[in-house]
């Protein structure tokens, strides 16, 4: 299952697709290499799982997918990430497209300090839908998909920040619902969350992969191991295995793998 | 074996329970002092200047006696001078310090321009005056109107609104940038729609300060040549005009003792509209601080 340019596309169709193809990623802060020749084919409408200890690079390898590393001053990359196809390393890639298809969710809750409704409404808002009828239709759409609307229906116009944390991260999930984007990206989720709403954010999770792809990573080995259906186990900045969950879980390859698995690191 | 003396600490602990009890009086002490002496100050105008406050001072214009003097003309001067300074201030520090926080590279030339603004602020204000008496007065040929006025004392106010506005903007989370980012914004409906809203309750504030700074300063106007005696309104920008504190300055150097009376009422004029000012800005900032 190989491409044969940067712009052709995954030939079979009787297989999912590939979303996103890494190819020999390096990067660089400075003179620091986080990543290193990382080599990844992340599958549509799965639950992906990235683990491994704290600075081995999962967070920077997630937030170069939806290019958010560019943020950091002093930033290099090579190699490529075909995204569907098309190489977003490029740089005549429209970073603000890359960022309607493929959505965020960041570890700490971070609503804006607006109402429910417009913080739901943000997204389609700056992508110009100017409609009050179809935007009504997309926040309730979100906040369902979120499965957070019952709890708010009735206050959308109070302030974000009268919510409680697991309630505020729902509400980010909302948020990037409601630009239908193809790909939701999850760094570490529920790790500022309380037991219950961490379960709460994992069954929607299981909900939303039927629609969505999901890349999340996460600290949490347990996490993985219930909703994930493939995980890579990142290293100093090495994808060390990358496989079937309950292979991993189960029989891993790797020594280090097991390793870290069985606590002996990490 | 204790390293420590037990009884020689509590021995000592009544020297430093009467040094922290010294020290808070006199810290009192100072606070009370310095109360003290603003009270003086205002005891004083307000006594000297309280008989002649009526509402004839309030809508009289200028005269050679004192009985027919009023301030009318100051007032309404202070109005134009803070319709010129406020949008061209507000318009030109904000967008510097948006420039200086959100688009700026962090290198040399850009702290060099930080520090120099900063520095700006400590200039001493007569020295706007000769800038505008220069640019504005004579290269511009604006002459010793409104708009002269106006534009030197937004030169004069301006480092403080930047560093004000500066801070404000950098207070706004950056996760909140980020959030804004990951749903595909452009940097600048991130600004527009995030951190200017944020900022708002900051830059206000420093804005009203900065306003505040500039209808009290007298000696750059002096320089420009603005009128300290003017028995007329202003009716368009480039007409001259006169402001309060010129006008209790013109007051003040008169040999009758009336007049000083009347600099006493000008100056309580002067001190009500500052007390109004920053109250609204006080006010605004809570208001916007409740959303948080």
């Amino acid at each position: 299952m190989e491409t044969t340019s940067a712009t052709a596309k995954i030939i079979n169709p009787q297989e999912k697709q590939i979303v996103y193809k890494t190819s020999d990623l390096d990067l660089w802060y400075g003179d620091n290499q986080a990543l290193k020749k990382i080599n990844l084919d992340i599958m549509e409408n799965e639950v992906t799982a990235i683990i491994g200890p704290s600075g081995c690079g999962k967070s920077t390898y997630i937030k170069t997918l939806n290019r958010m590393i560019e943020l950091v001053p002093g930033v290099r990359t090579s190699g490529e990430i075909l995204y569907r196809g098309k190489n977003i390393l490029d740089k005549s890639y429209q970073v603000e497209e890359l960022r309607t298809k493929v959505g965020m969710v960041f570890q700490k809750p971070n609503p804006f300090p607006k109402s429910i409704y417009e913080n739901v409404a943000y997204g389609p808002k700056i992508h110009g839908i100017r409609d009050k009828k179809i935007l009504d239709q997309i926040v309730e759409k979100s906040l369902r998909g979120a499965a957070i609307w019952d709890e708010v229906k009735d206050r959308l116009n109070q302030n974000a920040y009268g919510l409680s944390g697991g309630q505020q991260q729902r509400l980010c999930i909302a948020r990037c619902l409601a630009i239908e984007p193809d790909v939701i990206l999850m760094d570490e989720p529920t790790s500022a969350l309380d037991p219950i709403s961490t379960l709460k954010v994992e069954e929607l999770v299981q909900e939303l992969k039927k629609e969505f792809s999901i890349i999340i990573v996460t600290h949490n080995m347990q996490q993985a191991a219930r909703i994930s259906k493939k995980t890579a186990f990142f290293l100093n900045g090495e994808v060390v295995e990358f496989s079937e969950t309950n292979k991993i879980f189960s029989t891993p390859e790797d020594k280090r793998t097991e390793d870290y698995i069985t606590g002996r690191f990490g | 074996m204790n390293l420590i003396n037990h009884e020689s600490v509590v021995k000592r602990m009544k020297s430093r329970l009467s040094k922290n009890s010294f020290s808070k009086w006199t810290f009192f002490a100072l606070t009370m002092f310095v109360l003290l002496i603003l009270g003086v100050l205002l005891y004083r105008i307000f006594s000297q200047g309280l008989g002649y406050l009526d509402l004839q001072f309030l809508q009289s214009l200028p005269s050679r006696k004192p009985e027919n003097a009023g301030v009318y003309a100051a007032l309404i001067g202070t109005i134009w001078l803070m319709a010129v300074v406020a949008p061209v201030s507000l318009l030109l520090g904000v967008g510097t310090a948006i420039y200086l926080e959100e688009y700026a590279k962090d290198n040399m030339i850009t702290n060099f321009i930080k520090v120099n603004i900063s520095n700006l602020a400590g200039v001493p204000s007569i020295v706007f005056g000769l800038l505008g008496l220069t640019i504005f007065v004579r290269a511009f040929a604006l002459g010793t109107s409104v708009l002269a006025a106006g534009l030197t004392m937004s030169l004069l106010v301006l480092p403080v609104i930047i560093v004000a506005s500066q801070e404000a903007i950098r207070a706004v989370p950056n996760q909140l940038r980020e959030a804004s980012f990951g749903i595909g914004a452009t940097k600048w409906q991130t600004i527009v729609r995030i951190v200017l809203p944020a900022a708002i309750p900051g830059i206000l504030t420093g804005g009203i300060l900065a306003l505040s700074r500039a209808i009290g300063e007298t000696a750059p106007l002096v320089v420009l040549g603005m009128p300290l005696f003017l028995a007329f309104l202003p009716k368009t920008f480039l007409d001259s005009m006169t402001v309060l504190p010129l006008q209790i300055y013109n007051w003040t150097g008169r040999p009758q003792v009336e007049f000083h009376a009347l600099a006493a009422a000008g100056i309580i004029v002067l001190l009500v509209m500052l007390i109004i000012m920053n109250s609204i800005a006080v006010l605004i900032r809570n208001k916007f601080q409740k959303r948080y």
